[in-house]
């Protein structure tokens, strides 16, 4: 009966053709759209992880509160003893400590006057320490997109369009004018080595990289730190492990009151990007739902159109002694092979596509220019596991609901009336 | 001899009510149909041929008296017990053949079978002696589109025939058939009537038809106005 019914199907171009292409764009949308947004998730995660926030993030308390104005006079002291600790306690985690600091960049003429100015947003990490791992993880060498990377203390890397706003060229000389940990005046001079872009337009405005010890000395920050990054080795997120790591190292603490205890947080609890998250999450349900629902009235209505058409084959087969149950259950085994055939093709050409955007990335800069969010400009889609039954899941159950509810006409048939209605 | 009939309906009424109008399109019809008859019901259109037919396949339910298809009580079954009497014992032909479009003329034919659940053994066997009944072996791959009228009316007899049911009720089968056709249609009914026992009852006003059939029951207004043993004509070859 099952071949019987298939048969029917692969003859009858109106009962597939239409209703599987129904299902097999619907999956392909959903499988596409899942994985773009597997892939921004998973990008802004990174670059946030990268550039901001790590993983987790290890703060002073009185630095946590107000850490969007980088207050380094709330810094801690002790920083090196922290992440020995740190470095021991936790050591499938990668732990950096970094300075952030904003000031002026001063580009001095040759008589030390004042050529060109700016306002900066400088990062300094350690860039020459022999176990360093920030080259890999704000990936520099990739990064350079003029002169060389720094090689010995007081060489720094400025952001490319910044470098170009300030005409400063490789080899240059740059004086950083900011403020010490204590709130006076700091001067220093710097050689600009490189320029570099990352790719993330919130980074890049403004950006300069400077080797933490330098920047320690220039604000007389001896053995302080702003933020302690951990990093899970492979760079990949894990969300549960990351929440332990918070609990246990926060427990450590929670007895004492002293505003400059470090506190530890994990990265999306860091500047909204839970509440970023979540939306997201809800965001892509609601759109599962309503494609969905849509899919499946466009197939109920197919279905109706079906049975409209069929009106007498149905009859006949009713006649013959074919009970409507057996008719309208073969009605739905028929939907589940076009859903089954039009959620199999969609995933596995969604899977191409994604694939592809994957591979290939679109850039997106010209979307980010006033973003503040750290968002790499390349976006690319994202092959999760889930994206094998996120298309094909919805594809079977909107063919399954819309055939089931147009299916209902089988039972409202009269067979008192077929005779005349086949002699029609 | 009472218990030998297959069909037995007494008094059989059925109305109608099209808004407050009431119309008995039966009125008190008692007829006994045998094993092996060849009967054609005739009379003019709204005579209540159709709704005859539709009792005794036990698609419709009386308004009132009874109607014993086969020892069974139509008004008393059930949808699906209505369901297992026709597709074990009840054979249809329509007047406008109603065979599965996308189907070959083979698959047609073996459908009632698939629905009966025999083996793909069995079926064949079945389907292919139905086809040689009707002169179709060699159509078997064709699809109904390819057929002429006449050839898709054979194929609608041996779907009805395959599954040797006791009844075969055939409601207009030559009234979109021409002359040529309707005759072979009926020589092949005749044939399978005589081979297998089927009982054949006809509904039609085809004066063909008649020629062949061996009783005749008139029907005038839903009362049956004539019930008379015919003695029929062997039409070989004749035309209009
Ligand atoms: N479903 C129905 N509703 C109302 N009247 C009907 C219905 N079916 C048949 N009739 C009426 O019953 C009478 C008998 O119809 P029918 O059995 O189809 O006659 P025949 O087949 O001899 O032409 C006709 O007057 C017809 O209009
Ligand atoms: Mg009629």
């Amino acid at each position: 009966m099952i071949k019987f019914l298939f048969k029917g199907l692969l003859r009858d171009r109106s009962r597939s053709l239409f209703p599987i292409l129904t299902v097999f764009l619907g999956v392909l949308l959903t499988v596409v759209f899942y994985g773009w947004i597997q892939g921004a998730l998973t990008n802004m995660i990174d670059a946030n992880a990268r550039f901001s926030t790590g993983h987790v993030k290890v703060m002073s308390r009185a630095y946590a509160k107000e850490v969007d104005q980088i207050p380094n006079d709330l810094a801690f002291i002790g920083v090196e003893k922290l992440t020995q600790d740190l470095r021991q306690q936790y050591p499938g985690l990668i732990w950096v400590s970094r300075i952030k600091f904003g000031g002026l960049l001063d580009i001095p003429d040759e008589q030390g006057e004042t050529r060109d100015q700016g306002p900066v947003a400088g990062m300094a990490v350690d860039l020459f320490s022999a176990e360093t791992r920030e080259w890999d993880i704000l990936n520099l060498a990739d990064a350079l997109v003029r002169g060389r990377l720094p090689e010995k203390k007081g060489e720094i890397l400025i952001g490319e369009k910044y470098a170009l706003q300030l005409n400063v060229e490789p080899g240059e000389t740059a004086t950083l004018i900011s403020s010490t940990m204590y709130g006076s005046m700091a001067m220093a001079n710097f050689t600009v080595a490189g320029t570099i872009r990352f790719g993330v337009t919130a980074m890049d405005r403004g950006a300069m990289i400077a080797d933490i010890s330098d920047i320690r000395a220039a604000l007389n920050m001896e053995d302080a730190a702003g933020e302690i990054l951990g990093l899970f080795n492979d760079f990949v997120y894990r969300d549960e492990r990351a929440e332990e790591i918070k609990a246990a190292f926060n427990a450590g603490y929670a007895k004492d009151n002293d505003e400059f205890l470090p506190v530890m947080d994990t990265l999306p609890g860091q500047s909204g990007m839970a509440d970023y998250l979540k939306l997201v999450g809800s965001m892509s349900v609601t759109v599962l739902v309503i494609y969905i629902i849509a899919m499946s009235i466009v197939l109920w209505n197919a279905g109706l159109m079906g049975s409209l058409r069929r009106y007498g084959e149905i009859g006949v087969r009713l006649a013959m002694g074919e009970t409507k149950g057996h008719l309208y259950r073969s009605l739905i085994s028929e939907s589940l092979m076009v859903g089954f055939i039009g959620s199999v093709l969609g995933t596995a050409v969604g899977l191409a596509i994604t694939y592809f955007l994957q591979e290939k990335g679109i850039n997106i800069s010209g979307m980010m220019k006033n973003a503040s969010i750290l968002f790499s400009d390349v976006m690319r889609a994202r092959i999760t596991p889930a994206i094998f039954f996120i298309g094909f899941l919805p594809g079977m159950m909107a063919t399954f609901l819309g055939t089931s509810i147009s299916g209902i006409g089988v039972y409202k048939r009269k067979t008192a009336n077929l005779m005349k209605e086949l002699e029609a | 001899m009472e218990n030998s009939f297959l069909i037995k309906t007494k008094d059989l009424v059925k109305i109608y009510s099209i808004g407050w109008k009431k119309l008995a399109a039966l009125d008190h019809v008692s007829l006994n149909f045998a094993k092996a008859e060849f009967t054609g019901v005739v009379g003019p259109s709204g005579s209540g041929k159709t709704t005859l037919l539709n009792i005794i396949g036990s698609l419709d339910v009386p308004t009132e008296g009874s109607a014993e298809v086969l020892g069974k009580k139509v008004e008393d079954l059930s949808n699906r017990q209505a369901a297992v009497l026709r597709n074990h014992s009840i054979g249809f032909i329509f007047q406008t053949f109603n065979l599965l479009p996308v189907y070959t003329v083979y698959e047609n034919v073996e459908f009632p079978l698939l629905l009966l659940g025999l083996s793909a053994d069995e079926r064949k066997q079945k389907v292919i002696k139905a086809l040689e009944w009707v002169d179709l072996v060699d159509r078997a791959k064709s699809k109904p589109a390819q057929l002429s009228g006449g050839e898709c009316q054979r194929v609608a007899i041996a779907r009805a025939v395959v599954k040797k049911p006791a009844i075969i009720l055939a409601d207009e089968p030559t009234a979109n058939l021409d002359a040529e056709n309707s005759h072979n249609i009926l020589r092949t009914m005749e044939e399978l009537n005589r081979e297998l026992k089927t009982t054949f009852i006809f509904a039609t006003h085809d004066e063909k038809v008649i020629r062949y059939v061996r009783r005749k029951i008139t029907l005038v207004d839903g009362k049956v106005t004539k019930d008379e043993a015919m003695n029929p004509t062997k039409a070989e070859g004749i035309g209009q």
